[in-house]
């Protein structure tokens, strides 16, 4: 028997396979395929203030091995999230989720903090400083050092639930941004997100998604997150959640040795509805075919 | 609810200009009404391809599929015999409407194909569809065999004149006044001018670039007068009077 499990800021999950949030709604088109309850966890459509309808489709382009999306935080917004969509969750998922706040402002994502954070059903607070997908918000954050600090701090202060700050991989050093998370009091980090890409359509010239811009995630983003990853581990004494392009019970344990505490597995549930319960019930068998043990062994491996 | 499973290429062969029929054998019990899709796995493709229902029975799905892009090529080059992952159930489908006695069925281009089972199923049901098919040329018609096969009243029109009466769908629709209802699938202008041309009430087929088919990532939400909705889940059949054009 081997041990999968693992520790989030004292929240134990089964296992670290975390279907990442944009990639699993609020789970219920997913438990109409399994039993989603063998997750670890799941983190929920990044929730807003004010409900979003997003962008103008095409919002979905393709790439060799990845795709490109520009939903633009289409959610219900928080005040529907708590009072219709938790609700409804506890119909077919019995176990912690992640919440994931997004917003345009410090005031938002305080307000949306505070709110979810009364949610006995919320293992974990993950606020999203980094949508490509939205203007003047969410990247705008997580780009800069200072506001990743500033938003940081903000939400620490009205909230008791562990908070993990979600990264954007589209900076110049990412490791000076996860070291301004963790000194303005971050209980973990969750990175990385999307990379800003684009594709063109050869017939018309013109950009295939509407917003012309997008999210590029998907197995070829793999290896960009997961050197993210192992710099961000190193030099963060926080849990890491490590995600971006992971769709291989292979790929959790990569990410593991690369430092992170637990895996969020994004695209792969678009391409393959079954992807996380495959890796979860894979994941045994790879650990023992490695003479792995205990997951709690490997992380951060590579570098200790 | 949903099934994923894998399906046996029994047929693949050219129709029409660019456009292909494939059998695909395999379990059809999740398919619960005309104008449902598929979403295929293609080998060395990201995203899986959606693709409209023509028709389906015990053993078999049967799809009218276009060449648009890299996904579709391949597809038009797959062998009898080979297997392909699908995923069914997509979508909600028709409504076929009891209050409606003589509905026109109205196809455009490769949105001919959901057409075929729901004109099937409301012969089935005693109803007196007129099918309207539209194309670009000759050389693109398909389906009029089958369609008048099922003993309804079938018009072609090609914008060209090449075959059948020349204009579009809406030029046939003006000459009839003995129908009370509408269904339609094809490209969104047109979908638009149906809805205009006629006072009825119907049913419209939208198709989006989607990402997952099954409402995971909202990557093909529409906005419609009754509220968000995405086209692969809550659609991709729209009421004309929730429509936002």
């Amino acid at each position: 028997m081997v041990n999968t499990k693992v520790t989030l800021s004292s929240w134990q999950l089964d296992n670290p396979v975390i279907p990442a949030s944009g990639t699993f709604n609020f789970g219920k088109e997913f438990s109409e395929f399994y039993d989603i309850n063998i997750l670890g966890s799941f983190s929920f459509k990044g929730t807003t203030k004010e409900p979003r309808f997003g962008n103008p489709c095409p919002r979905i382009a393709e790439t060799p091995m990845g795709m490109i999306n520009s939903v633009g935080l289409q959610n219900p917004g928080i005040e529907a999230v708590i009072n219709h969509e938790l609700p409804e969750m506890k119909k077919y998922f019995n176990k912690k989720v992640i919440a994931n706040i997004s917003g345009f402002s410090i005031d938002e994502y305080v307000y949306c903090c505070e709110k979810i954070d009364k949610e006995e059903q919320v293992g974990l607070i993950e606020v999203n400083v980094s949508c490509p997908n939205v203007h003047n918000g969410g990247m705008a954050f997580g780009t800069d050092a200072n506001n990743v600090a500033a938003v940081t701090k903000a939400v620490k202060a009205v909230t008791t639930k562990p908070v993990y700050i979600k990264l954007s991989p589209n900076v110049t050093d990412i490791v000076s941004i996860a070291k301004a998370a963790e000194q303005a009091g971050a209980d973990g980090i969750s990175l990385i997100n999307t990379l800003l890409g684009m594709r063109i359509n050869l017939r018309t010239g013109k950009p295939i998604i509407a917003n012309k811009m997008g999210g590029f995630s998907g197995s070829a983003i793999f290896p960009v997150a997961l050197r993210m990853v192992y710099q961000v581990a190193q030099a963060v004494n926080i849990p890491v959640i490590g995600m971006g392009g992971v769709s291989s019970a292979e790929d959790v344990i990569e990410m593991m040795y690369a430092g992170a505490s637990a895996v969020q597995v994004g695209a792969a549930n678009l391409t393959n509805p079954y992807a996380c319960k495959e890796i979860i019930e894979n994941l045994p068998k790879v650990m023992e075919k490695y003479g792995i043990s205990d997951l709690n062994d490997i992380i951060g491996k590579s570098f200790k | 609810m949903y099934k994923r499973d894998i399906y046996t290429i029994k047929e693949n062969k050219k129709i029409a200009k660019d456009v292909y029929y494939m059998i695909l054998e395999g379990d059809t019990s999740f398919i619960t009404a005309p104008g449902q899709f598929i979403n295929i796995q293609i080998d060395g493709l990201y995203l899986r391809r959606p693709i409209s229902i023509s028709d389906w029975d015990d053993k078999a799905i049967y799809i009218i599929y276009k060449v648009v892009g890299a996904g579709t090529e391949k597809m038009s080059e797959m062998k009898n015999g080979e297997k392909l992952d699908i995923l069914t159930g997509l979508g909600n489908g028709f409504t076929i409407m009891k209050e409606s006695d003589k509905p026109l069925v109205i196809g455009g281009g490769v949105g001919t194909p959901p057409m075929y089972n729901l004109t099937k199923q409301l012969i089935a049901q005693g109803k007196k569809p007129t099918v309207i098919l539209g194309f670009t040329s000759k050389e693109d018609v398909f389906g009029e065999e089958e369609f008048k096969a099922l003993g309804c009243p079938v018009y072609i029109t090609t914008n060209d004149g090449s075959y059948g009466t020349k204009g579009f769908v809406t030029d046939i629709i003006k000459t009839l006044s003995d129908y009370d209802y509408f269904y339609t699938c094809g490209p969104q202008p047109m979908l638009r001018a149906v809805a205009l041309s006629t006072e009825c009430s119907g049913q419209l087929s939208f198709e989006e670039r989607m990402g997952c088919g099954f409402g995971g990532c909202m990557g093909c939400s529409c906005e419609t007068l009754t509220g968000n909705k995405r086209i692969c889940k809550e659609g991709p059949i729209m009421f004309k009077e929730e429509i936002k054009w």
